[in-house]
């Protein structure tokens, strides 16, 4: 266990110093300059901006300066919007997300489960097909497209819901409905195939043999075992939730780190773009890990080694 | 035969077959090969077979398309933001230029990123696969942790900053996207070699003096096509979904050139007035994808020896 881990955080810090680096050279390679604007610059103010910001130095200075400051954890001042530190960025939006998140984590993992339970249950029968016809639409449908169909109808026409904006929890209905709705599809249709498989197993029928209820039997014995591949699909709902906010946030006007990330694209402001990415990649690959490990404490029949063995 | 109950059989029903040995061994039902069986299981199979039928839809839309019609995708007619009508079937957009064009013209360009990028995932990932499953040891040790190391990565992150550098366009779409996407294909060919190349057949080949290239070529890569084929059929959507995607963060192809996702992205403001120009590539997309994944979905099913009957 001690050695798994040992060598997972191997990976993640050897992954990070990967993104890091390549970061810091594409953005060395990348054109346009944030500071950039139609009117010239005068040399002395260009060259005091280029001081400011380190530019002046050589790239191996430049490069070290920037792996030591991502370590500490400081990811620099924004070039675009002078005195904005991207830290601050980050302290102001990642909560934000973050209640985004979770509560589209919360609806594709509660209802992914409920659907495919429900369609496992009454396999081959009507609510089965229902069920599968949403998922097949929620699978389909990209989230950007259901965001502009339920700020449309439920917003706009309807106007059940405000149409984008942070005020409340109101605001955050549908955002995270259109962020969950593929993931909750996903998750839908591996409960329903994992619930079929454990309904038809030998301990199941034992159970019903026994005269136990037939609720009990679904919650109790078959579902607690049905769910360790949705366990498993936790940590691509994650990342899949987290890039999935960025244009659910810039549709909805959520003033989120996905947003900033955006805005920061196309302002080139290389500093945010810089320090989101390593933010973002810090916070999946650390997601990756607490599944994995969260795994091995649900399935007792997985035990995490190192090496090239995958247990059992 | 099989429907008739024992009891009812005759006589009759039998025929003697003589015991030359050249008339015995003759298989009385016409064989049919693998691929026959595949083909016959996946129209079987409804939802496959509807994604199909859609998926051929598409495509001719994407080849006769923009040539039925009587404008070109950036033509402006002047007629600004025109709901459909007979001249605009789909409607005009802000700049007067026929959607219904500009649709399949989009259909053309979000297809060909979606196949060139499995293709070239597929490339890269079939050679990385079977070279570190078939060599094994440690080139195989050092070769799946590059993979591992790679897919720890966030993948559309790294897609992002390559098109942050790279200036948006065709070309950098394609190449970010397979970039990162080649890792899954390497993998499942990884593990469908390591369990074809410790089989019988591959050992008679290797006894009879064939060399890595020849087992690859005739033995391995053909036995593994099945998952192959699936791996690059899902492959497919999420590159035409993650093409939409970065058009919507501005990071699609340049105008006047028109994909599906810049489309989407261009319509998106005008929804509340002229709702049919995200509408039509939104639908668009929503049904390819849906396809791919049908197709694929089916083709897995159909491969599947354990579902065979």
């Amino acid at each position: 266990m001690i050695k798994y881990l040992g060598q997972r955080l191997i990976y993640i810090v050897i992954a990070l110093f990967l993104i890091i680096t390549a970061t810091f050279f594409l953005m060395r390679m990348a054109p346009g300059n944030p500071f950039a604007s139609e009117r010239a610059l005068p040399p002395a103010i260009q060259e005091s901006l280029n001081e400011k910001y380190g530019l002046d130095n050589p790239w191996y200075i430049q490069y070290k300066d920037y792996l030591v400051n991502s370590a500490t954890g400081d990811f620099g001042t924004s070039m675009k919007y002078k005195y904005r530190e991207t830290n601050d960025m980050i302290a102001e939006g990642f909560p934000i997300s973050m209640t985004l998140g979770l509560e589209a984590m919360f609806i594709a993992v509660g209802f992914g489960v409920l659907i495919g339970t429900i369609a496992a249950l009454f396999h081959n029968k009507w609510p089965d097909y229902l069920m599968s016809v949403l998922a097949v639409i929620g699978i389909s449908v990209p989230s950007f497209v259901m965001a502009a169909v339920l700020q449309y109808y439920l917003a706009l026409q309807a106007g059940w819901f405000p149409i984008a904006g942070w005020n409340g929890f109101i605001y955050s209905i549908l955002p995270a409905i259109a962020l969950a709705s593929t993931p909750m599809a996903f998750i839908a249709k591996l409960t329903r195939s994992s619930m079929l498989e454990e309904t038809n197993s030998e301990y199941v029928k034992m159970a019903k043999a026994k005269g136990i209820s037939r609720w009990v039997v679904v919650f109790k014995h078959a579902l607690r075992n049905a769910l360790l591949p949705v366990v498993t699909y936790l940590a691509p709902l994650t990342a899949g939730i987290i890039t999935g906010s960025f244009v659910i946030e810039e549709i909805f006007a959520i003033p989120g780190i996905g947003k900033y990330f955006v805005t920061s694209i196309s302002n080139r402001d290389y500093t945010v773009i810089m320090g989101t990415t390593v933010f973002y990649s810090v916070i999946l690959l650390l997601a990756v890990l607490i599944v994995d490990i969260l795994y091995s404490f649900i399935d007792p029949r997985i035990s995490l080694k190192g090496g090239k063995s995958n247990g059992r | 035969m099989a429907d008739k109950n024992v009891s009812e059989l005759q006589p009759s029903d039998f025929e003697i077959v003589g015991n030359k040995t050249s008339e015995t061994e003759t298989l009385a039902r016409k064989s049919i090969s693998f691929w026959g069986e595949v083909s016959r299981r996946f129209i079987k199979n409804k939802l496959a077979l509807i994604g199909f039928i859609t998926l051929a839809i598409i495509i001719i839309g994407a080849i006769c398309g923009p040539w039925i019609s009587e404008f070109t995708y950036r033509q402006q007619n002047g007629d600004y933001n025109m709901a459909p009508n007979g001249t605009y079937w789909f409607g005009t957009d802000d700049l007067g230029r026929d959607i219904f064009t500009r649709v399949w013209i989009g259909a053309r360009i979000s297809i060909f990123i979606g196949f060139a990028a499995a293709i070239i995932d597929l490339i890269i990932g079939v050679a990385w696969g079977a070279v570190a499953g078939l060599t094994g040891g440690r080139t195989d040790e050092i070769m799946m942790r590059i993979a591992d190391i790679l897919t720890a990565i966030p993948y559309l992150l790294v897609v992002i900053i390559l098109l942050v550098v790279m200036q948006p366009g065709l070309f950098p779409m394609i190449i970010a996207l397979s970039l990162t996407g080649w890792v899954n294909m390497a993998r499942i060919t990884r593990s469908e070699i390591l369990k074809l190349k410790n089989q019988e057949y591959v050992l008679a080949a290797r006894t009879l003096g064939a060399n890595n290239l020849h087992l690859i070529k005739r033995h391995l890569l053909p036995n593994a096509l099945g998952a192959i084929l699936v791996t690059m059929t899902l492959t497919i959507p999420t590159a035409i979904f993650t093409e939409a995607f970065l058009s919507y963060l501005g990071l699609g192809v340049p105008a006047p050139l028109a994909s599906w996702g810049t489309m989407a992205n261009d319509g998106y403001p005008a929804l509340a007035n002229a709702p049919w120009r995200l509408f039509f590539p939104g639908v668009l997309i929503c049904l390819t994808i849906f396809a791919f994944n049908a197709v694929g979905d089916g083709l897995r099913d159909a491969l599947d020896p354990k579902l065979r009957k």
